[in-house]
């Protein structure tokens, strides 16, 4: 499955080699990975959980690889995203693209990237010294989003 | 008309409630209406969708703008901007 919305963590060498297996068509391998901080705005994080729209979340991950896949000459696409609690330096979330050059597969990634912070519906929730805190969408995503736009 | 109310994360937590089946009357046909139909209600809805809240809405699992008309039967949900990644 390109989408997966789990709990449990996952191995980035096992995923890419699932990935590309059988295809020799593949140039370049494009992975963003994103983990757990243990600082934010300021304050010290122990810990987080990471809800979301179950139905929804498929649905839109699935319509910016659409795009992904409309836009720029790429082959696969795979998108995981864990859920529920997560410590600092967990894996959080990963993305790969697979083309013949890297160009098409790095554009590709970080546009994936970009339209999942803004069109996903994930919230994480941190665990602070001061409590639980949900985290305030940043200004910076929404930019980073807008810029696919105009090209 | 007959809606499925869907609330996540700080306003699931705010509203102490995270689903609902309501039937509005006729003259709520928007997005806007539902919301001003549910800050009617008072506290809790009256603060936690104040239209100085910035808000996102889904319906039937599609990123919808307050103009956006209402379905019978549609689920919609209530959210704030996301944070995930």
């Amino acid at each position: 499955m390109p989408i997966r919305i789990q709990a449990d963590d996952f191995d980035l060498s096992a995923e890419i080699a699932a990935l590309r297996k059988g295809d020799p068509r593949i140039g370049a391998v494009v992975t963003f990975l994103g983990t757990v901080r243990d600082m934010n705005d300021g304050s010290q994080v122990k810990g987080m959980t990471l809800e979301h729209y179950p139905g929804m979340t498929e649905k839109a991950l699935q319509e910016i690889l659409d795009q992904a896949n409309n836009r720029w000459d790429i082959y696969q696409t795979l998108v995981i995203h864990r859920v529920g609690q997560l410590q600092p330096e967990d894996q959080i979330v990963l993305v790969a693209v697979t083309s013949a050059h890297r160009g098409e597969a790095f554009s590709a990634c970080e546009f994936i990237m970009d339209y999942l912070k803004t069109a996903a519906p994930f919230w994480k929730k941190e665990d602070t010294p001061e409590g639980g805190k949900w985290v305030d969408a940043r200004v910076t995503d929404e930019t980073a989003m807008a810029r696919w736009v105009e090209k | 008309m007959k809606l499925e109310l869907r609330f996540f994360a700080s306003l699931r937590e705010a509203l102490g409630v995270s689903e609902e089946s309501i039937t509005i009357p006729d003259s709520v046909k928007t997005i806007a209406d539902l919301r001003l139909e549910l800050i009617a209600r008072g506290n809790p809805w009256t603060e936690v969708l104040a239209e100085g809240k910035v808000l996102r809405c889904a319906l039937n699992h599609h990123m919808v703008d307050p103009s956006t008309l209402l379905k019978e039967g549609a689920e919609v949900a209530f959210f704030p901007p996301v944070t995930g990644g």
